[in-house]
Parts: C-alpha cells; sequence; structure tokens
C-alpha cells in the first residue's frame, strides 16, 4: 500500500521475527528434503503449502508444486473431477500467499501458470481481482494478471477500457491504470474496432480526459506520463517520412578532383573529394522502410541519368529494413560540376513493409490527413502556456518545450525553420535553474536543441563553422570544423535512436568521442556503417571500466541480436590473444579501415589490447599518436 | 383522580437524576450519568423515544407536531403537600404554521407504518463528526447502521443540481469547471491541506485567519462559483456571507478552515462511505434511541407512555425536590432535565415576590435564534436519476433576491428503511426570522424541484380530491419527464431554543445545522454544569475494543 511510515520495529516485534525465522528455517530444512527426493505425498505438498504461506517468495516452493501437480495429473487414475480438485487446492494455496503478500511475483505467476491449465472458473478470477483492486487500486501485479485474464475470457477491450477509466475516475493517480489505458487504445485504434477508427478523434478525446488530470492536480506525475504517451500517438505519422536526403534535393555538389583546390572554403557542404569516384547518396527516413530501390526513387544527375543505383540499407542489424539508404553514383573524374535531384517515385507496386508510393517528401506540402495533428499540438501548446501562466509547474514547462519541438518538426516543411527554438531554449535553461537535481538531463536536451538549431539550415551551420588553415591531419580530412561550445551531450549514446543516426554520415572520414563516458564498444556499433571513416579518438572514455555496460540493458543494442550469426567458430583466436575478452571491439573494428586511432585513457588499453587491435586493423598507421612499424 | 390511566407505579421513588423526554441531549447525558454510576430515571410521555428528535410513521408524525403546536396552561393547582409547593407543568408552542398536504391518501395510508419520518431534518453526519467519536466512545454505536450520502450538489433556480467538487477525484471528474477553475480550487484545498497539516512554507497567516472567510476566499482569486461550492456546500454556512447588511454570523477564516478540514477528514474517514456525509439506517431517531439503549445498559431505569403533571419545589427555600407524575405518584431526585416544551408558569399575583422568582429564569426563556423553517415531501421519483440519497445546498439569494439564508435538501430513499420501495422522503430546511419568510423559503425550493398538484388540499379535504390527484400523478410519471410529483407534505417552523442549565435544566431543541456538533457541544456542558466532578464518557468506561467500536457502514 502507498503512503505508510515505516516505523522502527520495538523489541518485542524483533523477538517475534525471530522466533518466525527459526519456524521458517525448519519448514525450508523439511521442504528442501522433500524436494531433493522428489516427494509428493499429501504430507509433504501441504508442507510446501505453509511454508508458502508464510513466504509467498520462495520460488523454489512454487516450483516444487507446479512438479507435484503435474505429477498427480499424470497418475493413471486422474479424472476430471481430481484434476479441477488439484488445481482448485493451487488456487487456495496462491490465494492465501496473496493475502500475505499481494505483490508476490511467484505466486501471481503461478496462478497464471493454475489457471491456464483451463480448468478453473475464470469469471472467479476477475472478482477475486477486484478484491485486490478494492485493497489497492495500483497493485501492477494484479494489473498485469488482469491483462492475462482479460484476455483468456476475450473480455473486449471496450469494456476494459470503461474499467480503466472507473479506476481513474476513483483516483487518478493511478500509473498501472493509465498504462492500460494506453495499451488497450493502441490494440483498438490497430484493429480499427468500432469507434476507433479515427485516430483524431480518439487522441483529442484522450488529450480531454488527461486535461481533467493534470489540471486538477499538476503535482501529480501518473497523468504526465499519459500526457508523453499521446503526443508520441500525435507526433509518430503512420506512414513513414523522408526526413533528409544528401545531397538534398536540387542542390549542386561540386566535385573536384584536385584537393589542392581548395573551392570548399565557398561551399562547403556541397563539395566532396572522391578517390574512388563513387559519389554516396543517402536517404534518411523517421522510421525504418523496406523496399527502397531504382524503381521506387528516381535520382537524376548531371552527368549518370539511366543508371540503375543499387540501394543499400544501413542497418545495424542487417535486416532489410533500414532508417537510413544509400547508393553510390559512379562519376567521371573529370568532370567537376554535377546537380542532383532525388525525387520519390508514384511507383504502383505494392512493396513489403511499407509501400513507397505512402512516402511523402520533405519539400512536399504538408498532406491534409496531418494537420490535425498539428492542430492537436497548437492545442496543447496554449493550454498548457495556460497553466503556467497559472503557475510555476517544471514538468509543465518541461511539457511545452517538449510540444513546441515536435510542432516545430511537423511543421519544418512549411515553414524551414525552427520558430520555437528559442524558446525552448530558454525553458530548458529555466528548468536547469528550477530543478538542479535533473540539471544533467536539461542540459542535454538543450544542447539537442541547440544542434538541431545550428544544422537546421546552411545560414545557422555557417555561423559556427571554422577554417584551419594548418591543419595537421590535411591529408585525409577537408579543413573545415564545426565549432559549438558548452554541449553536452552524455545521453547521446545511451538512447539508440542517436546511436543510429551515425551511420547516415557515410562521407565521415575523422571523429572524435573524446571524453564521451562511453561505457562499451557496443555503443560504437553504427560505426561499422562508416566506410569513409580513417580517423577515430575514442580516447579517455570509460570503456572497460564496468565489467557490464549498463546502458545495455536500458536499451539493448542491435548488435546483441546479431551476434551469433556473424561469430565465426574459426576466428576466435587472433594469435594469442583470445577473442573471447574483446568480442565487442572485434565486431566493431574488423569491419573499420581506419588509418589512425586513441584509445589511451580507457580501463581496456592495456598492452594486450593494443596488440590485439594492430593484428585486427592492418591499415593502422598510428595508434595513439605513435606510428606503428 | 379515579380515571387516570392505570400508569404503574415506579420503584424505587428517588434518584440521582430524573430526565424527562428522550431527545437527542437528554439521551446522551441519561447515558452519560448511568455511565457514571448515578442512578438515572428517563421518563417519556410519548410511547416513542426521540421526542423532537424522533422518526415517526406517516400516522404518528401529524399528531405529534400538533400536539406541540399548542400551548397549554396549567390545569388549577394539584393537591398540594405540606412539604413542598406543587407547580403544574405547562407546554409551550414549538411548532407553528403547520401545514400538511396529501395527494394520495390511499396511497401513503397503506404504507403509514413504512414510514420512518425525522422531525428534526434535514440532517446528516460527517464521517468525522463529534458526533461519531461520541457514539465510538460511549458505545452507543454498536446500535446503529449508517449508508453513504451518495453525492452533494449545488441547486439553482433553473432545477439544476451541480456536482460539489469536494475531493481530488470530484474535481477530477467534474463537468462544470473549467481546467483552470480545476486548477485554483484543487490549489485551494492543498493550501488549506498544508495549512492543517503544519507543512512548510504553506501557512495562512493570522491576520488572514481573524479575517472573513470570504474575503480570504476573494484574495486567492476564486470565481464566484467555487466560493459558492466552499461556503454552503463544503463549509454549509447559513447566511449570505457577501452582504453584511442581513448576514447575521459572518464566517472567519479560521472557522472556515475548520470546516474544510472536517469535511476533509470525512472524506475517506470510513472505507465504505463514498464521501463525507452519512445517515442512519431507520432515520435519525435510532440516534436517540441509541443512547438510551446505552443508558440502559447502564442502569438507567426507562418509563415511556408516562406524562408529567407537576414540579415539586420545597417550600423553605425554593429548592427543586422532584417532579409529579400523571399517575399521582411523586419522585424525588437531585437533578432535573426537562424536555424543550415544558414551562413552569408561577403562580400569578404572588407577593411579596415568590422567591423562586429569581430560581426560574425558565419563564421567561425565548432566545433570539429565530426558527427554523422545516420541509418534509415525499415523492415517486428521485430528483436525479440513479441516485436515491444526496444533499442540495441553495446558496443564499440562488432562488430569490431576497433569500438570506441557504436551503439545504436532504433526499433519502427506502434504501435506507426510511420510507416504501420505491419512494423518496425530502427534507428541507432554512433558518427564517418569521413564518412566512420560512414558508417563502420551503416553497421556492418545492417549486423549483417537484410539481405541486394543483389542487392544494389540507388533510381534511384531500381525500376528496385524492382520486384524481392520482391519476394526473400517474399520467406525469408516464410521460417520464418532468419533475417529480409531490405525494405529501408538511410544512412547520420550528422554534430555535437553547437549553437552559439552571438548578432544573431544559434541553435544547434541535438547531438549524445539518449535524449534531454543535448540539453535542451543548449536551457536553450541560453534563459538566451538572456533573462537575465526573467524566463525560471516561474512555474505559467502554468494555468494547478499538476493533468492536466501529462504525457500520452499510454499502
Amino acid at each position: 500500500m502507498h503512503g505508510r511510515p515505516r516505523k522502527a520495529p520495538k523489541p518485542e516485534d524483533e523477538a517475534a521475527s525471530a522466533a518466525k525465522v527459526q519456524k521458517l528455517r525448519a519448514l525450508q530444512t523439511q521442504f528442501f528434503s522433500y524436494h531433493h527426493n522428489k516427494i509428493y505425498t499429501k504430507e509433504a505438498v501441504e508442507l510446501s503449502a505453509k511454508l508458502l504461506e508464510i513466504n509467498p517468495e520462495s520460488y523454489t516452493a512454487w516450483n516444487y508444486r507446479k512438479l507435484a501437480v503435474e505429477h498427480y495429473l499424470n497418475q493413471p487414475e486422474s479424472n476430471p473431477d481430481s484434476v479441477k480438485s488439484i488445481l482448485d487446492d493451487e488456487l487456495r494455496v496462491v490465494e492465501n500467499s496473496l493475502r500475505q503478500n499481494f505483490k508476490s511475483y511467484g505466486a501471481w505467476h503461478h496462478r497464471k501458470w493454475v489457471v491456464s491449465k483451463g480448468h478453473s472458473s475464470i469469471d472467479h478470477e476477475l472478482r477475486l481481482l477486484d478484491k485486490f483492486q478494492e485493497a489497492d487500486c495500483r497493485n501492477f501485479n494484479a494489473w498485469n494478471y488482469r491483462r492475462f485474464v482479460a484476455e483468456s475470457m476475450n473480455r473486449s477491450e471496450q469494456d476494459e477500457l470503461k474499467y480503466t477509466a472507473d479506476m481513474i475516475y476513483t483516483n487518478f493517480s493511478n500509473y498501472s491504470a493509465w498504462h492500460n489505458r494506453s495499451v488497450l487504445l493502441s490494440t483498438l485504434l490497430e484493429k480499427k474496432a468500432e469507434g476507433f477508427l479515427s485516430k483524431e478523434n480518439v487522441l483529442l478525446e484522450e488529450y480531454e480526459f488527461i486535461h481533467q488530470a493534470i489540471f486538477t492536480d499538476p503535482d501529480d506525475q501518473s497523468g504526465w506520463f499519459y500526457h508523453l504517451w499521446l503526443l508520441d500517438q500525435t507526433v509518430k505519422a503512420d506512414s513513414p517520412l523522408l526526413v533528409s536526403s544528401w545531397p538534398a534535393h536540387g542542390s549542386d555538389v561540386l566535385l573536384p578532383a584536385d584537393r589542392s583546390h581548395n573551392v570548399s572554403v565557398f561551399c562547403p557542404f556541397t563539395t566532396l573529394h572522391s578517390d574512388s569516384g563513387l559519389f554516396p547518396i543517402v536517404l534518411y527516413f523517421n522510421q525504418s522502410v523496406e523496399g527502397v530501390s531504382s524503381s521506387t526513387v528516381t535520382v537524376e544527375s548531371g552527368f549518370n541519368k539511366s543508371e540503375d543505383l543499387v540501394w543499400k540499407p544501413l542497418s545495424v542489424s542487417n535486416s532489410q529494413a533500414a532508417q537510413v539508404w544509400v547508393a553510390h553514383l559512379k562519376f567521371p573524374t573529370s568532370e567537376l560540376h554535377s546537380s542532383v535531384e532525388v525525387y520519390g517515385a508514384q511507383s504502383e507496386e505494392s512493396i513489403p513493409f511499407v509501400s513507397f508510393d505512402q512516402l511523402s517528401m520533405r519539400n512536399d506540402p504538408e498532406p491534409i490527413a496531418s494537420n490535425w495533428r498539428a492542430e492537436a499540438l497548437a492545442k496543447e501548446i496554449i493550454c498548457f502556456r495556460e497553466l503556467l501562466s497559472l503557475m510555476d509547474c517544471k514538468i509543465g514547462k518541461l511539457t511545452l518545450a517538449r510540444l513546441l519541438m515536435a510542432y516545430d518538426a511537423m511543421l519544418f516543411s512549411c515553414a524551414n525553420k525552427l520558430v520555437y527554438s528559442e524558446e525552448v531554449l530558454e525553458l530548458y535553461s529555466d528548468l536547469m535553474k528550477l530543478d538542479p537535481s535533473h540539471y544533467q538531463y536539461y542540459k542535454d536536451e538543450h544542447s539537442l536543441v541547440l544542434l538541431q538549431q545550428v544544422t537546421s539550415g546552411r545560414e545557422s551551420l555557417l555561423k559556427h563553422c571554422f577554417h584551419y588553415t594548418d591543419s595537421v591531419s590535411s591529408t585525409i580530412c577537408s579543413p573545415i570544423c564545426l565549432r559549438l561550445n558548452n554541449l553536452s551531450l552524455s545521453r547521446m549514446y545511451s538512447i539508440h535512436t542517436d546511436v543510429q543516426r551515425l551511420e547516415a554520415m557515410q562521407l565521415l572520414s575523422c571523429l572524435s568521442l573524446r571524453n564521451n563516458k562511453l561505457r562499451s564498444f557496443t555503443a560504437l556499433d553504427p560505426l561499422r556503417k562508416l566506410k569513409s571513416l580513417r580517423v577515430l579518438d575514442i580516447s579517455y572514455n570509460q570503456i572497460g571500466e564496468h565489467s557490464i555496460d549498463t546502458t545495455r540493458y536500458l536499451c539493448s543494442s542491435p548488435l546483441s541480436h546479431s551476434v551469433g550469426s556473424e561469430w565465426n567458430k574459426d576466428e576466435t583466436v587472433i594469435g594469442d590473444v583470445a577473442l573471447i575478452n574483446y568480442w565487442e571491439a572485434f565486431f566493431i573494428f574488423k569491419e573499420l579501415n581506419l588509418n589512425q586511432l586513441d584509445i589511451v585513457g580507457n580501463a581496456i588499453a592495456d598492452e594486450n589490447f593494443k596488440s590485439f587491435l594492430v593484428k585486427v586493423l592492418p591499415t593502422l598507421k598510428r595508434l595513439d599518436g605513435e606510428l606503428l612499424g | 383522580m379515579n380515571d387516570l390511566p392505570p400508569y404503574p407505579p415506579i420503584d424505587p421513588t428517588t434518584f440521582d437524576l430524573i430526565v424527562i423526554g428522550t431527545g437527542l441531549p437528554e439521551s446522551i447525558v441519561a447515558a452519560a450519568a448511568s455511565t457514571a454510576s448515578k442512578s438515572v430515571l428517563h421518563l417519556d410521555p410519548n410511547p416513542f423515544y426521540g421526542s423532537h428528535f424522533s422518526s415517526l410513521s406517516l400516522t404518528d408524525f401529524p399528531s405529534f407536531l400538533t400536539s406541540h403546536s399548542l400551548s397549554t396552561s396549567p390545569s388549577p393547582q394539584s393537591n398540594g403537600h405540606h412539604n413542598f409547593t406543587v407547580l403544574d407543568f405547562a407546554t409551550r408552542p414549538l411548532y407553528s404554521s403547520l401545514d400538511i398536504s396529501s395527494f394520495s391518501p390511499h396511497l401513503l395510508h397503506q404504507h403509514s407504518r413504512k414510514f420512518n419520518i425525522d422531525v428534526a431534518g434535514p440532517r446528516v453526519f460527517f464521517c468525522a463528526d463529534k458526533s461519531i467519536d461520541l457514539m465510538l466512545k460511549s458505545g452507543a454505536s454498536q446500535y446503529l447502521e449508517f449508508k453513504s450520502i451518495d453525492a452533494t450538489f449545488l441547486g439553482d433556480d433553473k432545477g439544476n443540481l451541480w456536482s460539489v467538487p469536494d475531493s481530488r477525484a470530484a474535481i477530477f471528474k467534474d463537468k462544470s469547471l473549467g481546467l483552470m477553475e480545476k486548477n485554483q480550487l484543487m490549489r485551494f484545498f492543498k493550501l488549506v491541506q498544508g495549512h492543517l497539516a503544519g507543512e512548510q512554507g504553506i501557512k495562512i497567516s493570522e491576520e488572514d485567519l481573524q479575517s472573513p472567510f470570504v474575503d480570504f476566499l476573494n484574495k486567492m482569486g476564486l470565481p464566484p462559483k467555487i466560493k459558492s461550492f466552499i461556503l454552503y456546500a463544503i463549509a454549509m454556512v447559513d447566511y449570505d456571507q457577501e452582504d453584511v447588511g442581513v448576514c447575521r454570523d459572518l464566517l472567519k477564516t479560521k472557522d472556515g478552515i475548520d470546516q474544510l478540514a472536517l469535511y476533509n477528514a470525512s472524506v475517506g474517514r470510513f472505507p465504505n462511505a463514498l464521501g463525507a456525509l452519512i445517515y442512519p439506517i431507520y432515520g435519525q431517531g435510532e440516534l436517540s434511541q441509541a443512547f438510551c439503549r446505552r443508558a440502559a445498559v447502564k442502569g438507567c431505569l426507562y418509563v415511556l407512555r408516562m406524562p408529567v403533571t407537576a414540579l415539586l419545589v420545597d417550600k423553605d427555600n425554593g429548592c427543586y425536590k422532584g417532579v409529579r407524575l400523571a399517575s399521582g405518584q411523586d419522585l424525588f431526585s437531585k437533578k432535573l432535565i426537562l424536555d424543550p416544551s415544558f414551562t413552569v408558569p408561577l403562580p400569578l399575583g404572588s407577593s411579596p415576590p415568590h422567591p423562586l422568582q429569581e430560581k426560574f429564569p425558565l419563564c421567561s426563556l425565548r432566545d433570539d435564534r429565530g426558527k427554523v423553517a422545516r420541509g418534509i415531501c415525499i415523492t415517486k421519483n428521485s430528483l436525479k436519476p440513479e441516485i436515491s440519497n444526496f444533499l442540495v445546498v441553495y446558496p443564499p439569494r440562488s432562488l430569490f433576491p431576497e433569500q438570506v439564508t441557504s436551503i439545504r435538501l436532504l433526499q433519502i430513499g427506502s434504501n435506507l428503511a426510511v420510507c416504501p420501495a420505491d419512494m423518496f422522503v425530502l427534507y428541507i430546511s432554512a433558518l427564517c426570522n418569521d413564518d412566512d419568510q420560512g414558508k417563502k423559503l420551503l416553497h421556492s425550493v418545492m417549486n423549483t424541484l417537484l410539481t405541486v398538484p394543483v389542487s392544494i388540499n389540507s388533510e381534511s379535504n384531500a381525500a376528496v380530491q385524492s382520486e384524481t390527484a392520482e391519476s394526473s400523478f400517474t399520467a406525469q410519471s408516464d410521460a417520464g419527464e418532468g419533475k417529480p410529483t409531490l405525494l405529501w407534505s408538511a410544512l412547520y417552523i420550528q422554534e430555535l431554543t437553547l437549553g437552559q442549565v439552571e438548578f432544573i435544566c431544559s434541553a435544547p431543541m434541535p438547531d438549524g445545522k445539518l449535524n449534531y456538533n454543535d448540539l453535542v457541544d451543548v449536551t457536553v456542558k450541560f453534563f459538566e454544569e451538572i456533573y462537575r466532578n465526573e467524566e463525560f464518557f471516561p474512555e474505559a468506561s467502554s468494555e468494547f475494543s478499538e476493533d468492536d467500536g466501529g462504525i457500520a457502514l452499510e454499502t
């Protein structure tokens, strides 16, 4: 239950609990001896029930009971009546345990297992749940079990939705109820159930509903979480959107054959040196798409109209769907100037994942269907400005910032600039002062907005560009440097969408990720797709410092799923270095053609590791600044 | 003297305390005195418990009110006695302008006994009321069962009933408030809660606490609608707080906050209760009876149907000695508590001034607290479909411009066992200065909410009209629209008399409030005046442990 203060135990309580422990120990010893000897007599089974009544967390005891049930069910003389009585007994034991601790995972799980056998009254389960909900309407174990029960008895999502509303009306600070609502609505919308055909209407109604909670008590967080989900549903377009391409639609690209010609000074973003005679074209979508091919995308360039381009998904998981697609255009080295046009084709062909003709180009006017999304956001913005005019509210400010960013992003193609970014920056600056305990988060968000603002257009970008006249690495790098001060991008690598964005930078040749608190090589996964990368600086990070990379569990990297298929048993040892110790590094580096790598300042970078790197990276010329022989 | 009814003789004849009348204050004192091991005799001339706090059948109700609408002068001096003066009791009128109309006598006659009509309605309990604590402490709660009042509404002159957003959940659910208003109201509640809990940084200044509550609400920038909710439907204020001219009782912020605290503590005190208010099954009369049963358990002697005729006073010093019963028996006690309807007229023209004159301010007992207009209506349809038990408040000026006091209406349905199935009893009350004003207040609510059959008839000729009235009623309810039709009504004006604590005591009449808190306060003082050295229901007196002593709440 909630809001109960913890009391210091009194001496007599302690004595009582010591006695309880002793009793429990004795029970447990006896129980384990039955369990190990596979004794399923009535007496033994009853003992396990006794144990579970005192300690519902005893997973072994639940397991033992499962074995015992199976044992009895498999008896030759078992009949429907005896089966039912065995399972009913189990339900009783679970009920008693839940009375002891109604948040016992083991007990709820056992109940699921018993009910799944299909001999129990599911209506009874619903009644039982009502009792638990009455005791604590925020018991998420009960909510979890409720979803299972509702599904097994084919209760309609509409009925369950009504139930969440009832619970919310009783007490709206109920994360579980709001969450269940979001799950049910997603299903109903996907099914296009009656009354849920129009996502627009459903979402607008939900906005109205959640406003009641948020305005009544802005200090309660559960409502804000649901609002965030609604915002996400509003922003998420049904069809994929081409966010950007390189080169941009209708742009001119300079392809100087001679590096000494410093034309790039004048057009820094559209000048390309290529030694291979290949010219990458990159398409970047807002979600993974399939089926990008020469028949769905038309590329017109000054010197090549007919060539069938081969489009490849840049997917870290090697699937056929990717957010980033690349094709290479061959060009004659003599040609200096070329203009490129990229169109989304109006293909009639059906493409398995998503039809390409649904694709809306950024340059196209907004399709009418998404107008309601912008309108909904505009309404929300007005609403929360009003709330903030009444009171100072941190989460209100954060929400407003998110709304403004979403609105800007949605209307970017029309306005072609970020209208609200200044206001958003101010909101985040405000929040950093108001809420110092979440300073880092706001700082990161602030930085991302700043970065977006800078990169939103050529003008803003040029303001931050500098030229190095005496560039040390002029042999490989373009002598232009983008300098942004006071950015905090610490979260960039904990969120996989940000990681994935890097693979779109097909022309990236020199990357410094110095001092970024990277915890493992897994974070570098997208770099595998950067074929032009020659110089990499990952010095002074935290690779190897933590035996377990906790960030990986927050958002599992696609790498962790793909390893199995790529793993070549023959490659387990390179020289005398056991690959098993560095498998993450191996998978990143074996696909790169680095000339220069800096790794100093990481816990992992010992002599062993360095000699491993030299073997994995045959192209490497400098390691931590030292020329390799 | 021979045709006296065969009253049983009472034995013993001497008591510590004699209490006449089983109204709530008298019953509480009887229980408290018995608990303090006093010998107590509790008499009531009526055949039922509760007196002015009772719940009566449809036939008993009019006769009780009628009997207390007249003043009776004492019959000529009864038999004297050599030791004391015998002063005959007179009764004074406590109810006036009694007006009972029946539009469906046949229907109601059939079910007359199924009604338990509260004489002092509308009454409810706040779950955190002192009276609830008193019931728990005294053990009276074990004889009572309660149900939740489902909702509170604010009414307007169009007949609309607006839910009172009295809790976080209710504000969330409310359909009449805008988002900003919800935010303002909830923040105000939080301020009050924070203030009461002594939260850091949240403190209402002493200056604000001493200022009128309405000024504080204005200072908080609350819109009129929300102010109405807080003042009249939560703090249950009677007089118009924004018209200093007519407001007799300007609520201070401090007291307003206390009222909100009571309300807040009431919501959720009992897990089964839906809101702040509860009502006893079988009506309010159960309450007096519960205390009487408690007293009986503690040794109090009960005799109902026993009129008293005279007061016995010491001839020499004018001190109270005892009472003479209708049976002619004389009983003696150290203390006496009288039902408010009794007065003791002094022998006229006694000169030199009777020594009693100084000791009997009773005769001049009248107070200037005005009156309370009460109305009871019976209908076959709920004012609000789907809920049967609820409270409606009409703030001052909400029905007509001259309405200076709040009018409260309580609808109770058959699930509280106060009326036959599918019927509803409506209790209305408002403070007033005189009978005409009171009647106007009652009529204004009835006209707003009910269809009153055209032929208003008093009981006498209602029978003639009944058939047409009943058929018109059926027609209307079949149409399924419009307001519920009135089947029966009783309107009356009740005197507000304070209790009197002199060398004999007169118990107070029901006050104009919605709950019993003020009456309990008065009663406690009463007891303490009489028994200065006794504790009022000492903790240990209850032989029931905490677990058994809960409030029985049916859902």
